[in-house]
């Protein structure tokens, strides 16, 4: 049944760079040949910490997809990303991009926005070097004077002003020349399906007609493997590293971090037909909620998750009987398997265990704030291809979690309704239900 | 439309001018100023040593008792949010769990919390001894740092400095279950949050929300930062007070400080059956992209500015005239003051001749996703006085800038307030409020 009341809100445009591949073909071939690409870490010298591999783009090479790479020179990896991503969802969306005069047929007004983008690495060599300067050892404290004089000399301004999150949204914002509604969010590894269901939402509220949402993140850097390895949050098996993600498995021991950018390109339906663009899916649900427990673990019931995962069936008009295949969060580590096990059984009651969920974290690793937007392009292809993306590495099922995870290969299944599933720190749960587009 | 768009109902704020949006309030009415020298740290070898920083309060007196463990967990950030919601849901008179566990007045899962945060610099002086224990032959070693320094922060260090747990502290304290996102969209975040909130609550998916903004821009890092990228006031050390002069001829820069503000936003229907007062309306919300290429800011026609503006005035249904108040984003730099200044009037056109403007950071300073939710609290007070404050610092108004800025504080009814903001990086929003009494 479709809803008429609400303004129907389509995909046209998908783009990625993720450590399976810099394009959607590349990624999804990955998939669905369970590949993983895992290895040491490059981008810097992580031999030292617990945790010395990770899940990196690679061969990430902008000038392949826009012409004037000069405007953004000083955009932080994430940022150039998410220009990448951004320009092919721009083309197969048919959005022109880089002119002062776009023929496709969009009012750059009713054209925005929304991110769920990271943080940029900070200068690293500098960053700890000014420290290292500032620190008085005989005081056993920093002198700021000393730290000045060598942060001033040291730092450049550009790439201090690139820190800030909101900076991939501004950069492709001019890349596309929108001039809509533009907002960035960072709700931690939720970020990007908040940003998706909010652009949603956003063009629902009547405020824009095109949105270009997702997100971009690289936390692969040295403040961020040591914050998650000091929260043991982190896989640290350096001796395997392509098996490290194994979500749902027995001996999951944590995360593998990975880094990239996904796009997607929402429109009004209206909008779509009368630009005669492809319809690759439809968004049909949203829902958001937080766990209000504790900063560090998800609520033992699933009390938020399961509030999400409803909210988003409900403003689906939908019920969980309908739904054909979920892309969990399912992040290998072992509170995040467990609990989010917990909540489908809730949501999904009778149907829990022939409801098939997967994780895609167990190819392509945890893309923090690209997560969500990344696995919300597999939940399009599986719908488009009538596949199940397989959660790989599960040689080792748990006996306490008994849902079809979808192990190892992939499994040809009728899709078409999938939810899309993201889980924060802090308790941040969000959730965005896609459906195959029909007239 | 304006049957759905929701009320606010309570304030909350902490700023350079005090630790309530009372003393915020006050403070703009009397012509105070809270930007001095920076006593944070030592701002000697800084080009910019002024700042605007909050008095002393402690953190423990806004977190009930049994969750008085947290507060370790609790950047500067995070702290000046969770005062400023406290506040808020109390000048709501909601009753949330922290503030009264047995006899809860909100409904948890239908309560939001949209909040605007900054990228949080993580606490130099929490890193140094773990770098210094991270050092050969006089230089940084990553290798050791990765072996041997990381052991020297507590284990749920990055906890303290993910954007999104100034709102994730302040849900788990009162108990807010609904919604929940961190907007991160630098010096406009907390107005874009609260256009947030708005459609959340028009859209049905919660009855409350909290939304509003924290920074806390006076440290080492983020002084830095803007010193480097000349946003900073450099000439006025020896006259802190001087400082922050939007739109003034003699401005040279912005000056920073640290704040947080939360509004308590409701369906109206909401606030009529729980006979709560009622501080404004918001009668219309835009959001746009300012284009430059010149990321750190505004382009010089304003256009954003003036995108964002329309888009909120043809929500509110209203025209330009009927406009009383703006208060603009007015840093004090210069370029962008100008920029701004023609966005404004790009929209507003002619009328803005006529409309007072009242410029806010001169006094409280510029605390990035904090500012826009001050200006928006400031505004709700100046509706429900029915005064402007005189303006401090724009005595000699840039001839590029041409607003009605006025040094004499003007008593006048006002039914709409137009506010505004925009962030280098170009994310630009405008709200407007409506008198509801």
């Amino acid at each position: 049944m479709i809803d008429k009341t609400k303004q129907r809100v389509v995909i046209t445009g998908m783009g990625i760079v993720c450590p399976l591949g810099n394009d959607v073909a590349t990624m999804w071939d990955g998939i669905l040949n369970c590949r993983n690409e895992t290895d040491m870490t490059t981008i810097f010298d992580a031999s030292g910490f617990p945790t010395k591999f990770s899940s990196e783009v690679k061969n990430y090479d902008i000038t392949k997809y826009i012409k004037n790479p000069e405007l953004h020179k000083d955009g932080n990896r994430h940022c150039k990303f998410a220009i990448g991503a951004a320009a092919q969802a721009c083309r197969q969306a048919k959005i022109d991009i880089e002119t002062s005069t776009p023929q496709d047929g969009i009012d750059r007004r009713r054209l925005g926005i929304y991110f769920g983008s990271g943080e940029s690495s900070v200068d690293n060599e500098n960053f700890f070097g000014a420290i290292a300067e500032g620190w008085d050892d005989e005081k056993g404290q920093m002198d700021w004077k000393k730290w000045a004089s060598a942060a001033f000399g040291k730092m450049q301004a550009c790439y201090e002003l690139e820190q800030e999150s909101n900076m991939p949204a501004a950069h492709v914002a001019m890349l596309a020349g929108a001039r809509g509604a533009s907002r960035s969010c960072l709700t931690a590894c939720a970020a990007s399906t908040q940003a998706i269901g909010e652009a949603f939402k956003m063009i629902q509220s009547g405020a824009v007609d095109v949105v270009i949402a997702g997100g971009a993140h690289s936390m692969i850097h040295p403040l961020g493997v040591t914050g998650f390895n000091r929260l043991t949050a982190l896989s640290t098996r350096n001796d395997s590293p392509k098996t490290a993600s194994r979500p749902f498995s027995a001996s999951r021991d944590g995360f593998v971090l990975g880094e990239g950018a996904a796009m997607v390109i929402l429109e009004t339906l209206e909008s779509a037909k009368k630009r005669g663009v492809e319809i690759l899916a439809e968004i049909i649900g949203y829902g958001s909620s937080n766990d209000a427990f504790r900063v560090t673990d998800m609520h033992e019931e699933a009390r938020g998750a399961v509030q999400a995962i409803e909210a988003a069936l409900k403003d689906a008009k939908l019920s969980y009987k309908d739904i054909d295949y979920v892309s969990t969060h399912g992040t290998s580590t072992g509170e995040n398997d467990s609990i989010e096990t917990v909540a489908l059984k809730k949501v999904f009651k009778e149907e829990a265990k022939n409801t098939p969920v997967s994780s895609v974290k167990s190819m392509l690793g945890h893309l923090i704030g690209a997560a969500g937007a990344a696995e919300l392009i597999t939940c399009v292809l599986a719908i488009r291809d009538n596949i199940l993306p397989p959660t790989i590495n599960l040689n080792e099922p748990d006996p306490s979690l008994d849902l079809d995870y979808v192990p190892l290969k992939p499994r040809k299944a009728k899709v078409d309704i999938a939810i899309n599933e993201s889980f924060g720190f802090g308790g941040q749960n969000n959730v965005v239900i896609v459906r195959r587009f029909e007239n | 439309m304006t049957e759905q768009m929701p009320v606010i109902t309570g304030l909350g704020a902490i700023t350079p001018l005090g630790l309530s949006y009372k003393d915020l309030w006050q403070g703009l009415c009397d012509g105070k100023c809270g930007i001095d020298r920076i006593t944070a740290f030592d701002p000697a070898g800084f080009t910019c040593q002024i700042a605007g920083q909050v008095p002393e309060f402690k953190i423990r007196d806004y977190v009930p008792k049994s969750m008085r463990k947290t507060t370790k967990l609790m950047s500067r950030d995070i702290e000046l949010a969770v005062v400023a919601a406290d506040e808020a849901f109390k000048d709501a008179g909601l009753t949330t769990k922290a503030i009264d566990e047995a006899n809860i007045t909100i409904n948890p899962e239908r309560t939001a919390i949209i909040f605007g945060a900054g990228l949080i610099s993580c606490d130099l002086v929490e890193l140094a001894p773990a770098v210094a224990k991270s050092i050969t032959d006089g230089k940084f070693d990553i290798k050791k740092w990765g072996a041997e320094g990381i052991e020297h922060l507590t284990p749920l260090w990055l906890l303290k400095y993910l954007p999104n747990m100034p709102a994730c502290h302040v849900g788990i304290i009162h108990d807010i279950q609904g919604p929940s996102n961190s907007i991160t969209c630098a010096e406009a975040a907390s107005q874009l949050a609260i256009g947030e909130a708005l459609q959340i609550i028009v859209r049905g998916s919660a009855d409350v929300a909290l939304a509003g903004g924290g920074e806390a821009k006076v440290n080492p890092l983020i002084m830095l930062r803007q010193c480097l990228n000349k946003r900073a006031a450099t000439e006025y050390n020896d006259n802190p007070k001087d400082g922050c002069r939007p739109f003034d001829a003699d401005a040279k820069g912005s000056v920073f400080g640290e704040a947080a503000g939360c509004l308590v936003l409701e369906r109206l229907e909401n606030a009529k059956q729980r006979s709560a007062k009622v501080h404004a309306q918001i009668a219309g919300a835009g959001a746009s992209c300012s284009i430059n290429a010149q990321y750190e800011h505004l382009e010089p026609d304003g256009k954003g500015v003036q995108y964002a503006i329309e888009s909120a005035l043809e929500q509110a249904k209203i025209k330009p005239e009927q406009l009383d108040l703006i208060i603009p984003h007015g840093t004090g730099i210069p370029q962008d003051d100008i920029a701004e200044a023609r966005g404004i009037r790009g929209a507003l056109g002619s009328a803005v001749d006529k409309i007072p403007v009242f410029p806010t950071k001169s006094m409280i300073s510029n605390t990035g996703a904090a500012g826009g939710a001050i200006d928006v609290i400031t505004a709700c007070c100046a509706i429900k006085d029915g005064i402007i404050p005189a303006a401090k610092n724009c005595d000699n108004i840039n001839k590029d800038c041409k607003l009605n800025i006025s040094g004499k504080k003007v008593n006048k009814e006002i039914n709409y307030v137009l506010c505004c903001s925009y962030t280098y990086g170009g994310q630009t929003a405008a709200i407007i409020l409506k008198n509801e009494n």
